[in-house]
């Protein structure tokens, strides 16, 4: 008789805990993070790049990469991708005769690829040991190797792909773009906008970025109208020229709840890269989860809690019966 | 209470040199070697991850695929010692071991996948942790449970050194110490599956769900009692004991009543997401859905009727099914439905080379030669009487 009632605390105590964490999950949901009121960031316009690629230079640089070579002669640095070693990275789309720029058929058109500074950064949320971090002001997404395990967690949630790690070396690092961070104190701002010709890396406060990739999407294709080239509210380097044909679609304005990095396109954003994100961040549901269940240890000390006074019951036998073995 | 009438558990004895330990020897002497690689040269030396694909096999298979493996012990105590089913008790031992083994090992194992282990202290330092990381939570339950564990199986060497103070000392408070040993692994087995829900879109919609830490949670347990009956087949068979079908035949019946409620909830959150017509799309990703399905459905065919249960031909595969079952639900998650939204020149594909195999196989090796070593010189298994140790 006993043990069935024990049987039955058991499975009530068990039940129970189970119940609770399923019924509190929808409780306190975390909300996607916003972007910080002063954050940083890049505009970059696809219409307004020629690819020149001088940003993948400036960048290397700024970051004391070493080259990576894609071609038999190993001249210069020809990424093909974003890696350990080299953060920002101006890729390509084409299509069919590849007749005009920034268009879909038959044309082609340009991307830059590296790191988007979310506003609610997954490989923030993921990194165990707070080696990936944002900036509260800023909202930088910055990385500290003396902190980081290489478990590259971050690589794996990134949406875009940006966390890359260093596979080839034994003491390997993570890699990806900080906004040049690192050269604010001597009064220059991120690499790739400083050296930009056109204008289509800007770099400034993502509020402001945002209003002018507004202004930009409502000009009429053609229309000639002034733009500015370098940082935005630094000193005046604008250019006139006749606007691009733009989509109607501020990628990051809305993404995962927003990025610090806009980016406007003439050409699908997922043709060129840029996945279809939806408005909440997977890190607050991967948050609202954890928490929820773990938040202060209230879960687990209740579980435990009923786990420990069932033990105590049923564990006594053991005892009983090794003690009458000795004895 | 029942537990008094069960044999206690006695050392196996016999030799430990035969061709198993020495098999064992030798992939433990390569994985070695490999690993020599891997610390001085980097893990792209040796291993196939690359930025696309960041965990491979020592990650999804060394520690997600192995530490459930590792539930038998977790499976069992709570049986024993929650449900209070004293019968099953001579079980718990072996399937401790196995456990003990098993998450020792997915702990070191995480040590070679660690790209800056030398930091890897920063996972308990309170200037460093990250209270919103799935993976903290993970690593934290994870390396207490081995502890816990360790404790739990340690009244056996305490036995073989006639240390019976100390012995019943610990008795005394191993309540507690049963108690945190099912609550750990609670808590790590379903963190694994929500290890996933960070990733978003990146993971296939047949796998990605808020409902991830239950599923992961309810198959660690199908997987626990499965691996008990795989390992009591085996132990039986190699060591030439009568297969403890008085036991196995009614646990079967606990696992079957999980795995109903896996089914269920499974089935229910891939329906009421709406990711059903994905597993009617021709790909490798709907292939391996219905694969894992497969597993997981059979057991109930094979074993579901009781008549069948006393069959140990069939719990044996049952068990081994609900092994590749779990295994495959965490391999799809993991690897065949990840998916990079990198949209490189040619994209990522990953497949493990042969170096990194061998460390995952080491591993293993490791695992089947402690439990022998063990088995044999420790009272873990229960005394046989009738017929000789082997």
């Amino acid at each position: 008789m006993s043990t069935r009632r024990d049987f039955l605390k058991g499975v009530l105590a068990s039940g129970a805990a189970a119940t609770a964490g399923v019924v509190a999950a929808p409780a306190r949901a975390r909300e996607t993070k916003a972007r910080p009121p002063e954050a940083l960031g890049l505009l970059y316009d696809a219409t307004l790049c020629v690819g020149c690629k001088a940003c993948v230079a400036a960048c290397k640089e700024a970051n004391n990469n070493p080259p990576e070579f894609s071609t038999v002669d190993h001249l210069w640095d020809t990424p093909l991708d974003t890696s350990g070693y080299t953060f920002n990275i101006i890729k390509m789309y084409r299509n069919g005769t590849m007749d005009e720029k920034d268009q879909e058929t038959n044309g082609y058109a340009f991307m830059k690829t590296s790191c988007m500074h979310c506003g609610d950064p997954s490989c923030v949320s993921a990194c165990p040991v707070s080696a990936m971090t944002k900036d509260p002001v800023t909202g930088v997404v910055g990385y500290n190797p003396d902190k980081c395990i290489g478990c590259r967690y971050c690589v794996a949630a990134c949406p875009f792909g940006i966390p890359k790690y260093q596979y080839d070396s034994p003491t390997g690092r993570i890699g990806k773009c900080e906004l040049c961070r690192h050269r604010y104190k001597d009064g220059h701002y991120s690499a790739c906008a400083e050296v930009c010709p056109t204008g289509a890396t800007l770099y400034g406060k993502t509020s402001d970025l945002l209003i002018e990739a507004k202004r930009r999407i409502a000009l009429k294709p053609g229309e000639r109208a002034k733009f500015p080239r370098g940082k935005l509210g630094g000193p005046d380097q604008s250019y006139e020229t006749p606007a691009g044909k733009y989509l109607q679609h501020v990628y990051g304005e809305t993404e995962y709840g927003g990025t610090q990095v806009l980016k406007l396109s003439g050409v699908s954003f997922e043709k060129v890269g840029m996945p279809n994100l939806p408005p909440d961040a997977a890190a607050a549901m991967s948050e609202t989860i954890q928490h929820n269940l773990y938040g202060n240890l209230i879960m687990p000390f209740a579980v435990l809690g009923a786990m420990t006074y069932v033990a105590r019951r049923n564990v006594k036998p053991d005892d009983e019966s090794s003690d009458k073995e000795e004895g | 209470m029942a537990n008094n009438q069960h044999a206690a558990p006695a050392p196996i004895g016999g030799s430990l040199v035969n061709v198993v330990t020495l098999s064992c020897a030798v992939l433990i002497a390569l994985m070695v070697a490999v690993l020599a690689v891997r610390f001085l040269f980097g893990l792209g030396a040796v291993t196939g991850i690359n930025d696309g694909y960041p965990w491979g096999i020592w990650v999804v298979v060394d520690v997600v695929i192995g530490s459930a493996f590792a539930c038998g012990g977790f499976s069992v105590a709570m049986l024993v010692y929650i449900f209070n089913k004293g019968e099953y008790h001579p079980l718990v031992r072996p399937a401790l071991l196995a456990s003990l083994f098993g998450y020792t090992l997915a702990g070191a194992g995480v040590i070679f996948d660690l790209g800056r282990w030398w930091n890897v202290w920063n996972m308990f330092w309170p200037g460093s942790i990250n209270l919103n990381s799935v993976m903290f939570e993970v690593a934290v339950c994870i390396t207490l449970y081995i502890i816990v564990m360790w404790i739990e199986f340690s009244p056996t060497f305490l036995e073989q050194m006639g240390k019976h103070d100390a012995r019943k000392k610990l008795n005394k408070a191993m309540f507690f110490i049963i108690a945190l040993g099912t609550v750990l692994p609670m808590m790590h087995q379903s963190s694994l599956g929500t290890l996933l829900v960070v990733m978003g879109a990146q993971i296939h919609p047949l796998w990605q769900t808020p409902m991830l830490p239950l599923l992961y949670l309810l198959t660690a347990i199908t997987m626990g009692y499965a691996v008990v009956l795989f390992e009591s087949c085996l132990a039986s068979s190699a060591y030439r004991r009568r297969i403890e079908m008085q036991m196995l035949t009614p646990m079967a019946k606990v696992m079957l009543g999980f795995l109903v409620v896996y089914l269920v909830v499974r089935i229910g959150d891939v329906l009421v997401r709406g990711a059903l017509p994905k597993a009617f799309v021709p790909s490798v990703e709907a292939l391996m859905f219905w694969l894992e399905m497969a597993c997981f459905i059979a057991p109930l065919i094979l074993i579901g009727a009781e008549t069948n249960r006393r069959n140990p031909a069939r719990l044996f595969l049952a068990g081994v099914l609900l092994m590749l079952g779990g295994a495959l639900l965490r391999l799809n998650g993991f690897l065949i439905g990840y998916e990079t939204n990198i949209d490189g020149a040619g994209g990522f594909t990953y497949f493990p080379t042969l170096a990194e195999t061998l460390v995952t196989a080491g591993m293993f090796a490791i695992e089947v030669l402690g439990y022998i070593i063990i088995t044999r010189r420790f009272p873990v298994l229960p005394r046989e009487d009738v017929q000789a140790a082997h």
